[in-house]
């Protein structure tokens, strides 16, 4: 508890990455599962950036950390477009409800 | 013995006869119209008749220990001991038989050539008839047991075929079924008889069926048994049986009423004359065997003389003019075997040539009548005959007193010596034939008042039609009286002329006349004053019931309830008692076998196919169940592990990434395992 | 307790908070506020590490951009009437036993790990490293990325296009 340490913040992105894997396992709402799914990128990017920090990795971690939200950027748009098509097929986004591969 | 060819002739020429009008005789009878049929077929009996004269002057020429005319035809059965030919032998008992069959048998021929005239199966009569001569002359000729029986059979067939002559009438052939299936069961028993006395005879080392042999060696069976009786009294009670069914005795005689139905001179030749008197041949032939079984004798003689009163008895009722002569044969056969019975085998024979004089006298006069009456055949419409028919009537009052037996007419002689045989033997027997006489003198001339005497009963267009037979028919009947009337001079009483008891002497030899001497003529002359008071009694009591009306018939019928009556008119019911015990009884056993055929042995092979049916369904339902289960098991197994596994690929997310989870703390879980366990 | 820790501390509540009303919200559209609400403080998080550059990337694109286009998501596939169960979710308990041994076992892990530490010194401005590293070093993944980008940008035009019925 004294000064901020590695540990403090690797804590935190561990607490992040279980709710975020809580809100994927959990979820039965398709986009509430990418949220879950950004939760758990978020709290890599903590780690990188923590790490980043007092590992003294240089400028590594937050290069990983920037990529790693272009790559959420792009996965959510397309996971997102796929979530508006099974809506326009099921007429629901409701994951348990969609569980034939056509309607 | 003396070796005669002809008289082989004597059978064969009517069998000849029968042959050329069995293939023939409907084109002959086309062609040359029924004058050839007869012609040819009463040519061959005459012919016959005049050989047997032959024989008979030829044999009167022989010596009388060797009168015997024998001709070997062919060599029939050659079988380890049993060596039969075909041989006819004519000795003093036969040549009597051969001149009655031949010589009355012609006379009734040529009448039946008159009485046929109308019917187109002419030339099938005479056939039958021809052929009947041919079996009867067999039978009385045949020096074996075994050729008698061949004839014995053939009389038995010739007579189902005559009586059952009117074949289109179901009553006729069942009539002549009746005859021969009666005659059957006496066959059965000839046949037992011919057996056993083979096979013992054999086993004494003289097996052989031929009568002379048999009469030589027949002693070796005294004494012999056989399963405990005597063989003799064995062999000659089943060969007796034979002489039942064929001469008509209690039991077997119930065909010969019905045989009625057949034509007159069928009825006069075959059920009067000859046919019938087969029996009595038989047992006086074979006199050695059955002197040697007394209790046969008894038996022979009890049951003629049953026979004679049971039958006189049915006789006082009947109203069919033919059916009372049927009773009467019946009877008169019973005194030839009452005779018979008593030894005297002469006198029985004596009193069978006399009763085929008159008898077919008898029968053919009726054959006249119904011949006049257009068919009818019941007494109470006739009556007053005599005026219309007067050769008929003499010549039938004339038979009618002989077989009341009033001297001088021949059925005097022959029936009296007989019941004097009787006396000396038994008493009891004599009584009853004295009995019999008198009911016979009565039944008869109820027959003559009631047919010829008295107001005529008949319908006035039958007796428009009235009138006396062709000559064809009335000249046999005047030669058949004469033989009624001079037939009895060849054996007097008192011994004062008895050419026919020498004339059969050789052949019955020392077993005869056992009881001749015992009685003086004194008690003769006594018996034949009763017996002729006992006919004068009926002929009385007769003429007053049906003649002078003074006494009438309903105080008898009607008498003690009319049962009796009843009884004799049903002929004491004999007929329905046969056909409830053994018609019935045979037709229940038919039923019975058919329902075990039908349900035991059908049922069994039914029940085999149900079995196999069972099985086969069995292996069906285990086809069914258990291997097409087994089949279908592993599919729904497979269906069923598929269903539960396929859950897991449920298309929910979220349970795709908790398995995913849970798989990668399943791999930590080991890794760290592993690692801490190196 | 520094001033730092405080701030820390702070944030990581915020942060942790917003998570929870993420994950346990019944409802999709207060979960996508309580996301908002996360990316805002990862973002402070990350200032606080001295990644300001990337703090405003954050911003930027994810909460700018990102949570936007859920947001879009979600208004678009929602039914108006249903707005309340629309985020049911099951089996909580098993997955929360999961998760919080999941959770422990790195936290475990994490706390025996050796880490070889530094002290970080100040916080400078690392725009310029950041910059240069991809220009040179990431240049590759860099031209990849945007690659990557351009398909998804196509894919996601060609996935939710509408079917031409014809």
């Amino acid at each position: 508890m004294g000064t901020l340490s590695l540990g403090h913040f690797v804590v935190l992105g561990g607490i992040l990455f279980a709710l975020g894997l809580f809100t994927v396992i959990t979820r039965r709402n398709a986009i509430g599962i990418l949220m879950g799914v950004e939760l758990v990128l978020n709290s890599a990017n903590v780690n990188y950036v923590a790490f980043a920090r007092y590992a003294n990795a240089g400028y590594d971690g937050q290069v990983f950390a920037i990529f790693v939200i272009m790559l959420a950027a792009a996965e959510a748009a397309i996971g997102l477009a796929i979530v508006l098509g099974i809506y326009q097929s099921f007429e629901t986004i409701d994951v348990e409800a969609t569980d034939r591969l056509r309607q | 013995m003396t070796s005669a060819g002809y008289v082989a002739a004597i059978p064969l020429l009517p069998l000849a006869g029968a042959a050329v009008l069995g293939l023939g005789g409907a084109t002959l009878q086309r062609r040359l119209g029924k004058r050839a049929i007869g012609a040819v077929a009463c040519g061959t009996v005459a012919l016959a008749f005049a050989l047997s004269v032959a024989a008979f002057f030829q044999l009167l020429g022989l010596d009388p220990e060797h009168r015997l005319l024998l001709a070997r035809l062919f060599p029939w059965i050659h079988v380890g001991t049993l060596q039969v030919d075909v041989a006819f032998g004519v000795d003093p008992l036969s040549a009597v038989m051969i001149l009655v069959v031949t010589g009355i048998g012609g006379l009734i021929h040529l009448y039946a050539t008159g009485y046929m005239h109308d019917d187109e199966a002419f030339w099938r009569f005479f056939a039958y008839l021809n052929l009947f001569t041919f079996a009867m002359l067999t039978l009385v000729l045949g020096d074996s047991l075994l050729l008698m029986f061949v004839g014995w059979e053939g009389v038995g067939f010739c007579s189902w075929a005559l009586i059952g002559f009117w074949h289109k009438e179901l009553a006729n052939t069942t009539a002549g079924n009746k005859a021969f299936i009666v005659n059957r069961v006496g066959d059965f028993g000839f046949v037992l008889g011919m057996f056993l006395l083979f096979w013992t005879m054999d086993a004494q080392g003289h097996g052989t069926l031929v009568f002379r042999e048999l009469a030589q060696h027949a002693h070796v069976l005294e004494g012999v048994g056989f399963w405990g009786w005597p063989v003799a009294t064995l062999v000659t009670l089943f060969l007796f049986v034979g002489a039942t069914g064929k001469s008509a005795q209690i039991p077997l005689y119930v065909w010969l009423p019905d045989a009625m139905a057949g034509p007159t001179p069928v009825s006069a030749l075959i059920h009067a004359a000859t046919m019938v008197t087969a029996g009595v041949y038989m047992v006086a032939r074979l006199n050695f065997l059955f002197a040697m079984a007394p209790a046969t004798l008894a038996v022979v003689a009890t049951i003629g003389a049953a026979t004679a009163l049971v039958a006189a008895t049915i006789a006082l009722a009947q109203n069919d003019i033919k059916r009372v002569l049927a009773y009467s044969t019946v009877s008169q056969l019973g005194y030839m075997f009452l005779a018979m019975g008593v030894g005297a085998y002469a006198a029985g024979i004596f009193h069978l040539v006399t009763h085929a004089f008159f008898k077919a006298c008898l029968f053919l006069g009726s054959g006249s009548v119904i011949h006049a009456m257009r068919g009818e055949q019941d007494m109470r419409r006739m009556g007053g005959l005599v005026k219309f028919l007067p050769a008929t009537s003499t010549t039938f009052i004339v038979a009618t007193l002989a077989i009341a037996g009033m001297p001088p007419l021949a059925g005097f002689f022959s029936k009296d010596e007989i019941l004097w045989q009787a006396f000396n033997a038994r008493p009891a027997l004599w009584a009853v034939g004295v009995t019999v006489a008198g009911l016979t003198a009565f039944y008869m001339f109820r027959q003559v008042f009631m047919v010829f005497f008295g107001t005529c009963r008949a319908d006035p267009e039958t007796r428009h039609h009235l009138h006396e037979s062709p000559s064809v028919m009335t000249i046999p009947l005047w030669l058949l009286m004469a033989g009624a009337v001079l037939a009895g001079f060849l054996w007097l009483p008192f011994g004062l002329f008895v050419p026919f008891e020498h004339w059969l002497a050789p052949v019955i030899e020392h077993h005869g006349e056992v009881h001749a001497a015992t009685s003086g003529r004194g008690v003769e002359a006594l018996l034949m004053l009763v017996s002729l008071g006992a006919a004068a009694g009926g002929i009385g009591l007769a003429y007053r019931m049906y003649a002078s009306e003074s006494l009438r018939p309903e105080t008898f019928s009607e008498a003690l309830g009319g049962l009796p009556y009843r009884a004799v008119l049903g002929k004491y019911w004999v007929d329905e008692l046969y056909d409830l015990v053994f018609v019935r009884g045979v037709l229940l056993c038919c039923r019975a076998t058919a329902w075990f055929d039908l349900h035991v042995i059908d049922g069994l092979v039914n029940l085999s196919a149900a079995i196999v049916r069972g099985c086969s369904w069995l292996s069906g339902l285990f086809d069914l169940w258990v291997v097409d289960g087994a089949v279908n098991l592993v599919a729904d197994v497979t269906q069923f592990a598929g269903r539960r596994v396929r859950n897991v690929q449920s298309g929910a997310i979220n349970a795709y990434l908790y398995v995913v989870l849970l798989g990668v703390l399943g791999g930590v879980l080991l890794y760290w395992s592993w690692a801490a366990a190196s | 307790m520094s001033i730092t820790v405080a701030v820390f501390y702070l944030l990581a509540t915020i942060t942790v908070g917003s998570a929870l009303g993420v994950a346990l919200s019944n409802s999709i559209v207060y979960s996508a506020f309580a996301l908002m609400g996360t990316l805002l403080g990862v973002a402070a998080t990350f200032v606080l590490l001295g990644a300001d550059f990337l703090g405003v990337v954050q911003l930027l694109v994810y909460v700018g951009g990102i949570l936007v286009l859920v947001l879009f998501a979600v208004m678009l596939t929602h039914r108006i009437s249903d707005v309340n169960v629309s985020n049911r979710a099951v089996g909580r308990l098993p997955a929360a036993v999961l998760v919080g041994i999941a959770f422990t076992w790195m936290v475990h892990v994490a706390r025996r790990a050796a880490w070889v530490v530094k002290d970080p010194g100040a916080p400078a401005p690392t725009t310029y490293g950041i910059g240069n590293a991809f220009l040179r070093q990431y240049a590759l993944p860099f031209e990849i990325a945007s690659l990557v980008l351009l398909a998804a940008l196509i894919g996601a035009i060609v996935v939710s296009r509408k079917e031409v019925k014809a």
